[in-house]
């Protein structure tokens, strides 16, 4: 019998090593999987490389674990907020490497890992100091630069719902990366707000099917949402 | 002459988006759009993180911490609307499948070069999100910004001394003076606010202006 769901976000994430490639969801807070990047900071897997479109916001989730020095690289598209004062203290410091990645190449370079893509030429970018260095080619009447994928050795999610087999659902724009990074990861750990049995999620609508999906967490939610 | 201030600027651009457009709305001044659309047009305004059809900011107590705009604030979805996720929602504006997008600007160049990402300055901490992905990806890229600097600068230049974030993808720029088109031959001059002669404009911004004052 498949069954993906494990007790604990602890259990979860417990062999992550020091240097892993960690992608992880969410746009700002909305999808990001706090609870896991909670037990990845109680569980010290240090000089990591994360994938995320930001750097943190305040002092919970992402911006957490940047702030208790865990991180040696960040690849994202935006990084400087108002609020990503952990990131910047680093960033300034040296010590933290930032690859600034524009957001829609973020994705693709995601999904193309996730979908088997050696690399492929993309519009955007062509002409500015984030092509620099890098590969490009005139295809008819435009210009484009060659990307690569971006793998990882996990992803961290959160979705709404998950049987177990890990099949997902999401909320809204929580969505967001999940899909796309759980496809691209070796280990794609979830948390979810709820577990359903088998056959709970019409088959007609699930976005992330359990192919992409190895552990499955319920975590307890705090969600604010409107009544 | 009176500038247009922030939402007069904003209505006049709303003023151009037609029934039936899909469009996305950056951030900042930008987003001060959603607020002006003509009622009665049905437009189906796109958000980067995975939206087709935000609808206005909640009421307060109403927010949902799983629905915001590519601004990271709390938003709400109109009837009709969808969700997606981040590799369609860039697919889409790639592919050319939107109508506008209205972006903010540093500067503007003669040939429609856009820089509107980084000012450049050492120590800053570049942030690009999906500015450049918009820039080359919709059909129509509009600028919304101010005509001059606070120290009166022309914002249209003849080349850009700020990191470009797209080459030759702007089509139009509005302005708190002047609307004005990137054409092939040059800057096509096709609105000006009360009070502007075309000369006080050319006078202002620098470049090399053409004039092609449609009826008011």
């Amino acid at each position: 019998m498949i069954d993906k769901i494990v007790p604990s976000a602890e259990a979860a994430l417990a062999d992550i090593p020091d240097g892993a490639t960690i992608m992880i969801g969410g746009f700002g807070n909305a999808g990001m999987p706090t609870a896991l990047i909670d037990a990845l900071i109680a569980q010290g897997a240090s000089n990591l490389t994360i994938v995320n479109n930001n750097a943190g916001n305040a002092d919970t989730g992402l911006a957490a674990l940047v702030g208790a020095k865990r991180v040696r690289k960040v690849l994202c598209s935006f990084p400087r907020q108002t609020d990503s004062w952990h990131f910047d203290r680093l960033y300034r410091a040296g010590e933290i490497e930032l690859e600034l990645v524009p957001q829609g190449t973020l994705a693709e370079r995601i999904r193309a890992a996730g979908a088997g893509i050696g690399a492929f030429y993309t519009p955007t970018a062509f002409g500015t100091r984030l092509a620099e260095g890098k590969e490009t080619r005139r295809i008819g009447e435009r210009d484009y630069v060659l990307e690569y994928p971006i793998h990882a050795d996990y992803a961290l999610i959160k979705a709404d719902r998950a049987d177990r087999w890990g099949n997902l659902t999401y909320r809204m724009t929580a969505r967001n990366f999940a899909p796309i990074m759980a496809s691209a990861a070796k280990c794609t750990v979830v948390q979810v707000r709820e577990i359903v049995d088998l056959g709970g999620i019409d088959p007609e609508v699930v976005v992330t099917p359990g192919i992409y999906v190895k552990r499955v967490v319920k975590v307890a939610t705090t969600l604010r949402k409107a009544a | 002459m009176k500038k247009l201030d922030r939402k007069q600027l904003a209505a006049r651009v709303a003023r151009d988006i037609p029934e039936g457009a899909y469009v996305n709305l950056g951030i900042g001044l930008p987003t001060l759009i959603a607020d002006h659309l003509p009622k009665g047009r049905e437009i189906i305004v796109h958000s980067e993180n995975g939206v087709l059809g935000l609808g206005p900011r909640p009421a307060p107590g109403a927010e949902d911490e799983d629905l915001t705009n590519a601004g990271k604030e709390p938003a709400t979805l109109i009837t009709g609307g969808a969700y997606f996720h981040h590799a369609d929602s860039f697919g889409m504006i790639r592919g050319r499948h939107l109508d506008f997008a209205v972006l903010g600007a540093f500067q503007v160049s003669v040939a429609g070069d856009l820089a509107n990402w980084h000012t450049g300055g050492e120590g800053d901490i570049p942030a690009v999100g999906g500015a450049m992905d918009l820039a080359v990806g919709a059909k129509q890229v509009l600028v919304m910004m101010e005509h001059l600097t606070k120290d009166g600068k022309s914002k249209i230049v003849e080349r850009c001394t700020y990191p470009l974030t797209g080459a030759r993808c702007v089509n139009r720029i509005y302005t708190d003076l002047a609307v004005i088109d990137v054409k092939p031959d040059g800057l096509h001059v096709v609105d000006l606010v009360d009070g502007l002669s075309f000369e006080e404009l050319q006078r202002l911004t620098g470049v090399s202006l053409k004039k092609f004052l449609t009826a008011a």
